[in-house]
């Protein structure tokens, strides 16, 4: 097999059979009746924590280039953004369609009342043109570097979610935390990275 | 759950838990496991806590005063759908962990400004008082709602016998700090021990509970075992759980949430859907396990001011800017 075949047949798959997974688990939580008390509170939640966990693998991808110079990584990135999307999407049209049952009054009144579902709709927001713009022809048509100018959206977005998160939450609570310190690591990495590579070579290109 | 201890004593409770299954795939799994469940009920005492619950008298809060948009939730989902922080932040962490509670003894710290202070046993503070069931709307301020069969005493009795001194405003509570129990506390969630508290009218107000049991059972100690708070017209947190201490006091005592984030939780907290929580519209509430829409979920009713015991509790309030005083 060659090195482009082993990409394409195996780790593809593998990477899309991993993502598809919760999906998996879901529609049979779904099927088995096994949603708990507040079965609309579990689907919601549920969607929302892999979404970010999706999220902050995919922004995990290029410091993970950084460290090793394995750029066959990349080749992953946006398929990890568009399954993070994926589940965002999904978690956002629970929250539309099952808990408030596309009452848009109540669904806008929160939207400018409640700052954690302000501060999701913002993060929605910067992803949705990253998932538009995530086809080659698009990538064409805006060329490489205003692509990845654009899509650099993607950390206020991962910084909204998390945001997001620790808001919806009440007290102290410790997952939230966690996926912060990992998003601000993730951040604060490519930020030192950038700094570095100025500061010795001039010419940087990493997105 | 349904046939444990049924026949070891005659209570109209379990005439009013709704027999249906709420994991209706599992009902295979679990008639073998309340089979199993019922022999070592029958070998354990039935009343572990020394209380006895065959003389439980009706109150005018029964089934039957209940609207027809109100029915009892299932016993499964008032037993496995928990905010007990002590036991961690999931709903599912009480019902799995709060088995390292003991709950026996017990012991009851009475102190401040009162007449009798002291340390009473949970047997002591309970059984001079006539125990009743009260079957009462339960919204937590996250916007869930449930109906639970109470069994408890009056607070006001209790507090009558404890003989409150002429300058005591208001009554203050506190969980039990034990992070060897409540494995939850190792975490600071919150600054514990859970504290709540009640202006002493409040407290004296006929609706208000010191709940032992519920579905004619004792409390399971994911409910706050043995004994607990029950506020039906406040949000659910006020309704403070595993009662260790009582302090009357001329102040109002700091309470845990109102600590954590003064701008979401007033001292107060009565039920009201007219002032919106700032993470959470207060208009609207879900019945667990209610009626279901075409979707097969639960919609979201409105809320009742008060909880819906606006006629009995209003006048406590009378003059006040329940806006203002959240």
């Amino acid at each position: 097999m060659t090195p482009e075949n082993r990409i394409r047949w195996l780790a593809k798959p593998v990477v899309w059979l991993v993502c598809l997974a919760p999906l998996a688990q879901f529609v049979w939580l779904i099927a088995t009746n096994d949603l708990g008390a507040n079965p609309q509170e579990f689907m919601n939640r549920f969607l929302g924590d892999w979404a970010i966990r999706l999220l902050l693998v995919a922004l995990a991808v290029t410091p993970l280039r950084m460290l090793t110079d394995w750029n066959v990584v990349l080749r992953f990135r946006r398929l990890l953004g568009l399954f993070a999307f994926f589940y965002i999407y999904l978690h956002l049209a629970s929250y539309v369609a099952l808990d408030q049952v596309f009452n848009w009054g109540e669904i806008w009144k929160d939207i400018v009342k409640r700052w954690y579902i302000t501060v999701g709709v913002a993060g929605v927001l910067c992803l949705l043109p990253l998932a538009v713009t995530s086809t080659k022809g698009w990538i064409k048509r805006l060329g490489g570097r205003n692509w990845n100018r654009l899509h650099k959206l993607v950390y206020p977005a991962g910084a909204l979610a998390c945001l997001h998160f620790y808001m919806m939450r009440k007290g102290v609570q410790l997952e939230p935390i966690v996926y912060a310190v990992i998003c601000s690591s993730l951040l604060a990495f490519r930020a030192a990275y950038w700094l570095r590579r100025r500061t010795t070579a001039r010419t940087s290109s990493a997105p | 759950m349904l046939i444990k201890l049924r026949n070891h004593f005659d209570l109209k409770a379990f005439e009013i838990t709704p027999k249906t299954v709420f994991h209706q795939r599992r009902t295979f799994l679990k008639a073998a496991a309340v089979a199993g469940g019922a022999l070592i009920g029958a070998m354990a005492p039935v009343h572990a806590r020394g209380i006895n619950f065959a003389g439980v008298a009706k109150s005018k809060w029964s089934e039957a005063a209940l609207s027809e948009h109100d029915q009892i939730s299932t016993y499964d989902i008032a037993t496995e759908y928990n905010n007990f922080y002590e036991f961690g932040t999931d709903k599912g962490d009480p019902a799995r962990y709060a088995g390292r509670l003991k709950t026996k003894p017990w012991t009851v710290n009475i102190d401040g400004l009162v007449e009798n202070p002291g340390t009473y046993s949970f047997q002591d503070l309970v059984r001079p008082h006539q125990l009743e069931e009260r079957v009462y709307r339960f919204r937590c301020v996250e916007g869930w709602s449930m109906v639970i069969p109470w069994v408890g005493i009056p607070l006001t009795d209790v507090i009558k016998r404890l003989g409150p001194t002429g300058s005591a405003k208001y009554v203050a509570f506190e969980t039990l700090l034990d992070p060897k129990q409540m494995p939850g506390q190792r975490r600071r969630v919150l600054d514990w021990p859970y504290r709540e508290g009640l202006r002493l009218d409040e407290a004296m107000h006929p609706l208000t509970l010191l709940a032992v049991g519920l579905y004619g059972e004792e409390l399971p100690n994911q409910n706050g075992a043995p004994i607990r708070l029950v506020v039906p017209w406040k949000y659910g947190f006020k309704s403070i759980k595993s009662v260790v201490r009582i302090t009357f006091t001329d102040t109002q005592p700091p309470t845990s949430w109102n600590m954590s984030a003064p701008n979401e939780y007033g001292f107060y907290s009565n039920v009201n859907p007219l002032v919106d929580h700032p993470r959470w519209s207060q208009a609207w509430e879900r019945r667990l396990g209610g009626e279901t829409n075409i979707f097969g979920f639960v919609p979201k009713r409105p809320t009742l001011f008060l909880n819906g015991y606006e006629e009995d509790v209003a006048a406590l309030y009378a003059g006040m800017n329940l806006a203002k005083n959240y």
